[in-house]
């Protein structure tokens, strides 16, 4: 049977690169699922409809099970997330040295919820369960970039400041 | 070079001895210098690798490096004081050192050989400066098993794990030949599982080992998912060759040949260093196919979590591994018969498994006399929260909460007082002032309604709201309910609305007794460990804490100042009037002239409270 997951034009080659892993690493059932996901999740950014159905029959799984593997697991995603992914660390220890303050801060300066993404898909705003540097908290990480002690009043700061880091 | 004899093993291991000849204490000060530099992410997000980089540039520039190497390492555990560098031989413990400090440290230290004062812990009691990691009071009543290479040993080489021992319980283990003798050596040595519910680690080994099969499984859980706890994490990232020995000699005591470490993909930095452990130790023959010319196999693969609480679970974990979604399972036979694919399984956790090398090479007699009587050997514990020495801290087991908290974290910060003791995450509960005398062990932190849990201990001061607390953990383990057991699913769904009406002020006093039946309920007919303890937190804050539950339902107060429905912001005489509440408030709900009492109006107020952090008087306060 012929794949119907649509590979078109420069999704072509991130399917092959997704093919390539799959064939290296001798993916051919359902116990290296979560892995495949993994690095689908690497290559798309997220795991939209075809891919599900591409990776269902790579591994001959049913597509329904690869439907509930990813939305089981809340590290995976089927729908598009921003360019910049922050995450503000929700473990007890910086729970208990205000990290819903800081939440609340950003989804203020964001003008987005918990889970969402900005409308120009500029930042995805989630919490993280810890990070484990719990002697620096709060702490919240924007893509790999860790900030400590983050105080609620500084996060517009922050904001601004990574965005004109980044460009440098 | 792959290994090909125990032997050989030995004859490497006494060549390699001098790569760590100069973190020795008989060493003695010369030219030569090595300086330990932690490298796990605590310190890493503290700009550790820039201080790496710093330091390796002015070593360069001063044409030292035949003389003075720079070596990353495992957790100290004091991250309050990170980023932290161990120059040997002098001894010398720096804290919080930053990049700019590098120049410093050639030309002062390593060139002039002078040790450099401020950089050196000061005693907050004393005013005294201490240059020995061993004499600072954090470190005093420590004693390390499951840590006994971080902070001395470079994970990322290894040859510094043999020079420091590795792989010779492994070589004990194959050269006796006698699996069974291993599993009653652990039985005899009283460890017990680390992870949380503290399950003989020998009986579950030797259970595994009775079971007849073609193939046998050794899994690590290092799916670490209480938040707060980083301790697992550690072990991985600055020793996890001690992890990949003790899976093998698992592996040879139940007769498996394939192992699996289920990892969280959250920790990307321990995923890393795993991988190239594991390589390594199989390019010296030390794992994958017959190790040390014994015919003994034993392979590691990796298996990645994907953000799932419960897949901390031994059955969840299995289902997990096996590429389906991770919901429990009934436990009508063990996993010892049938566990993962169905075929005999061992899962331990991975402090449990850094314990084992020692318990080999020590004997049980050694391992049994420390601890206390119920509970032998060490437990680590991430100390967070509002308590002065955060981090990471190795005791023997049955030490003191008092001493913990107090002698080794330094009491709680800027004059608080400390109000409770937070111990196994989401499945446990509150430890009060009362019982802060009381040995912490598994079963006498079951008694007073907690549990060890996975060695989380986050301290609350009087700032901290109980309800709220208990509020917290609820919300996390609804999120994080598979769904499967419907006590769980819909219990704790109910048990966190119930938490939210309180803290809004809507509870009445019938809520308190059907928040404690429904915990019950739940805690008897949950099917997995997820659900019979997620309401813990709940039942010891209410059994503890009753007073600040009748508060809020009663008579509509939070007695911290923290649920902001059941409290006001409110501007005192003490105002001089300098209008920078008014300038920082988000919906402009302050009013006053320059020089004049502000006021806040209620009705606008949405109680973020970000004018009170902006008050030079302490003007402003909540009641």
């Amino acid at each position: 049977m012929a794949c119907n997951c649509n590979e078109t034009g420069d999704n072509k080659a991130i399917f092959a690169e997704l093919d390539e892993f799959i064939a290296a690493n001798n993916c051919t059932d359902e116990s290296s699922l979560i892995n495949v996901l993994h690095r689908a999740q690497h290559l798309f950014g997220y795991l939209p409809r075809n891919v599900q159905i591409h990776v269902a029959e790579k591994l001959n799984i049913p597509v329904a099970k690869v439907y509930g593997v990813v939305s089981f697991y809340s590290f995976f995603t089927d729908t598009p997330r921003g360019e910049n992914i922050v995450q503000v660390c929700l473990g007890t220890g910086c729970f208990v040295k205000g990290a819903d303050k800081v939440m609340e801060s950003f989804e203020k300066e964001l003008n987005i919820k918990a889970g969402e993404t900005t409308e120009n898909m500029e930042f995805t705003l989630s919490g993280v369960r810890c990070v484990g540097a719990c002697a620096l908290a709060p702490v919240v990480l924007i893509n790999d970039k860790v900030f400590t002690h983050v105080d609620p009043s500084n996060v517009k700061q922050i904001l601004e400041d990574y965005l004109i880091q980044k460009v440098v | 070079m792959k290994i090909d004899s125990i032997n050989t093993l030995r004859e490497i291991h006494q060549e390699k001895l001098p790569l760590l000849a100069l973190r020795k204490a008989e060493a003695s000060v010369g030219k030569e210098r090595v300086l330990m530099v932690c490298g796990v992410a605590g310190c890493l997000s503290a700009n550790a690798q820039e201080l790496m980089d710093a330091l390796n540039k002015e070593i360069k520039a001063h044409n030292l490096e035949s003389l003075v190497s720079v070596e990353t390492t495992g957790c100290f555990g004091f991250c309050a004081e990170g980023p932290i560098i161990r120059v040997f031989p002098d001894d010398a413990f720096y804290v919080r050192v930053k990049p700019e400090d590098a120049q410093r440290i050639v030309e002062e230290h390593l060139i002039a050989g002078k040790i450099i004062d401020d950089l050196l812990y000061l005693n907050p009691e004393t005013q005294e400066r201490i240059l020995k990691m061993e004499d600072i009071p954090f470190y005093k009543k420590q004693f390390k098993i499951a840590l006994r290479n971080c902070g001395i040993i470079n994970p990322l080489k290894i040859d510094e794990t043999i020079a420091g021992g590795g792989y010779l319980a492994l070589a004990q283990v194959l050269e006796e030949n006698n699996p069974e003798k291993v599993c009653q050596d652990l039985i005899k040595s009283g460890l017990r599982g680390r992870g949380g519910g503290g399950f003989p680690t020998g009986l579950k080994w030797d259970a595994t080992r009775k079971s007849e099969a073609d193939q046998k499984y050794v899994i690590c859980n290092a799916d670490e998912g209480d938040p707060g706890a980083f301790m697992d994490r550690s072990i991985l990232e600055g020793d996890p060759h001690s992890v990949l020995e003790a899976m093998a000699i698992c592996g040879y005591a139940i007769g498996a040949n394939k192992g699996f470490i289920y990892i969280r993909a959250e920790y990307p930095l321990a995923i890393s260093r795993l991988e190239i452990a594991i390589e390594q130790a199989k390019e010296l023959g030390v794992l994958g196919s017959d190790i040390l010319g014994t015919g003994f196999d034993f392979d590691i693969e990796l298996r990645y979590g994907a953000g799932a609480f419960v897949c901390g679970e031994e059955t969840a974990l299995m289902r997990s591994i096996e590429g389906k979604r991770g919901e429990p399972f009934n436990k009508i036979v063990f996993p010892s018969e049938k566990g993962l694919w169905g075929k005999p399984t061992c899962t331990n956790n991975v402090e449990t498994f850094a314990n084992i090398s020692p318990i080999i090479l020590k004997g049980h007699e050694w391992f049994s006399s420390i601890g206390s009587e119920k509970s032998k050997g060490t437990k680590v514990f991430a100390m967070g929260g509002k308590i002065n020495n955060v981090g990471l801290v190795e005791v023997p087991m049955g030490t003191t909460l008092r001493e913990m908290i107090y002698e080794i974290g330094g009491g709680i910060p800027d004059g608080h007082e400390f109000k409770a003791a937070q111990t196994g995450g989401p499945s446990g509960g509150v430890i009060p002032a009362k019982f802060l005398d009381i040995p912490v062990e598994y079963d006498s932190l079951l008694e007073i309604g907690s549990m060890m849990g996975s060695g989380g201990l986050i301290v609350l001061d009087d700032t901290d709201c109980m309800v709220n607390i208990a509020k917290f953990y609820l919300e996390f383990t609804c999120e994080e309910s598979c769904g499967k057991c419907s006590p769980c699913r819909i219990g704790t769904t109910r048990l966190l609305e119930i938490l939210e009406k309180i803290t809004r002020g809507q509870g009445t006093e019938e809520d308190l007794i059907i928040l404690e039946n429904l915990s019950n309920v739940i805690k008897d007919t949950s099917l997995c460990g997820l659900g019979k303890t997620a309401p813990n937190p709940v039942l010891s804050t209410l059994k503890y804490y009753h007073d600040e539950y009748v508060a809020h339902v009663v008579d509509k107060k939070c007695p911290a100042g923290v649920c902001k429905d059941l409290l006001q912001v409110v501007i005192t005489d003490e105002c001089i009037g300098c209008t920078k509440c008014a300038r920082i408030c988000p919906v402009d709900c302050i009013s006053g002239n320059v020089k004049e009492l502000h006021v806040i109006d209620q009705t606008q107020c949405t109680k973020c409270q970000a004018c009170i952090s902006q008050c030079p008087t302490n003007a402003i306060v909540t009641i």
